[in-house]
């Protein structure tokens, strides 16, 4: 492990949630993220087999084409999110993916446990997905 | 009645990125005017400042096909805000950026936080609810009901995020490199700089934020400290070794 060093700063409420840092952002992410490809391409909630709710986000578009979320809530809390729709079509689009979607299935378990309204940061895909698990979530809380 | 504030979002994508309107506050049924303005206007400026579209105002200047004196009185304001970033962070904001043929006028770096601050705060004097503008990871926000916006400053390394701040005026932007493949030059070198990972400021311009951010991201070691010699604003860095400041 590499020595992280924090200093927080007085004015500010800052709560650090994750400082794993891996020196490599390439071929590690797994892709088994990529779950399913279950569920509807419209907004909505619905019930599932386990007695958790689904609830769809709406397709958002981005930088590197579409992308959906669907989370399933149970006891307020996500359980599972999956991507019904991502962009796909040729070998970049799939690089992107396999990059990607890990990583915004952890950023919606950690927006979610944060409860966070949006993120500031360079990954263009990640902030359509937030818009996309905000509009789930505001279903839910509807 | 409900307690909880009515929130709604938009996204569309411009400039090459999702733009976002977030809403808190009772809102009539549909899209409000506004908010179909504000989009409406960043494309306008799209036009004028993209370095992409070769018809656009900012590549004929850098063409040299179009004189700086005939250009829209936006892109002149756009020019002197440039000069006095590049004065004020004493030279590690630079719009000439390098290329191949040599160094070529690129104000992208300021455009875009100058652009969102100005329509979002356009937005706020018509919607007198909480805002928030989020444009591709840059953020104006605005919440007149004290409720803060919390917002995640993103790790670029591992996705997930290095803080969350809780803000109720005023911007956050972040400059880096990862996911995008593009470079932040060090304007002494022309090289790009490698020593950060990721710089996210906050302060209360946007625009200046995301100056502030660039040029720390050039500067590379002591970003944070930088950044708060700046009346306002602040920092959360990440550096290349993986150490978080503040």
């Amino acid at each position: 492990m590499r020595k992280v060093t924090l200093m927080i700063l007085s004015t500010v409420a800052v709560l650090v949630l994750l400082f794993s840092y891996r020196t490599s952002t390439g071929g590690g992410q797994v892709s088994s993220a990529r779950t399913a490809a279950a569920g509807g391409s419209t907004p909505g909630a619905a019930p599932d087999a386990s007695g958790g709710t689904v609830l769809t986000g709406p397709v958002v578009d981005t930088r590197w084409g579409p992308v959906q979320v669907q989370v399933t809530v149970q006891g307020g809390k996500i359980v599972k999110v999956v991507t019904p729709q991502l962009p796909s079509g040729n070998n970049r689009d799939r690089q992107i993916n396999d990059q990607a979607v890990p990583i915004l299935v952890q950023e919606t378990i950690q927006a979610q446990s944060a409860r966070i309204d949006g993120v500031s940061g360079a990954t263009v895909t990640s902030d359509g997905y937030v818009q996309s698990l905000q509009a789930a979530l505001d279903k839910a809380g509807g | 009645m409900s307690d909880v504030l009515q929130r709604r979002v938009w996204v569309e994508q411009i400039m090459g990125m999702p733009v976002s309107v977030h809403l808190r506050g009772a809102c009539p049924a549909g899209r409000p005017s506004f908010v179909d303005d504000l989009f409406a206007e960043l494309r306008e400026l799209d036009l004028l400042f993209s370095t992409y579209r070769p018809e656009s105002q900012i590549s004929r200047i850098a063409d040299g096909v179009l004189d700086r004196e005939d250009c829209d009185p936006v892109v002149t304001e756009v020019l002197e805000l440039c000069a006095s970033a590049t004065v004020l962070t004493g030279g590690w904001f630079d719009v000439m950026l390098p290329t191949p043929d040599g160094r070529r006028l690129d104000p992208s770096g300021l455009v875009k936080g100058w652009a969102v601050e100005r329509v979002a705060t356009r937005l706020g004097e018509r919607w007198k609810g909480d805002y928030y503008v989020n444009a591709g990871g840059d953020i104006a926000l605005s919440s007149p009901s004290g409720e803060p916006w919390r917002i995640g400053v993103e790790n670029p390394v591992t996705g997930g995020l290095l803080a969350v701040v809780p803000l109720t005026s005023g911007g956050i932007a972040t400059s880096g490199t990862a996911h995008r493949g593009e470079h932040i030059f060090d304007p002494t070198t022309g090289r790009p700089a490698t020593a950060l990972r990721s710089v996210t400021v906050i302060g209360p311009s946007l625009m200046w934020a995301d100056v502030l951010a660039t040029a720390a991201f050039a500067r590379g070691h002591g970003a944070s400290n930088w950044v708060s010699r700046h009346e306002g604003y602040r920092a959360v860095v990440l550096s290349d070794d993986g150490t978080v400041s503040t």
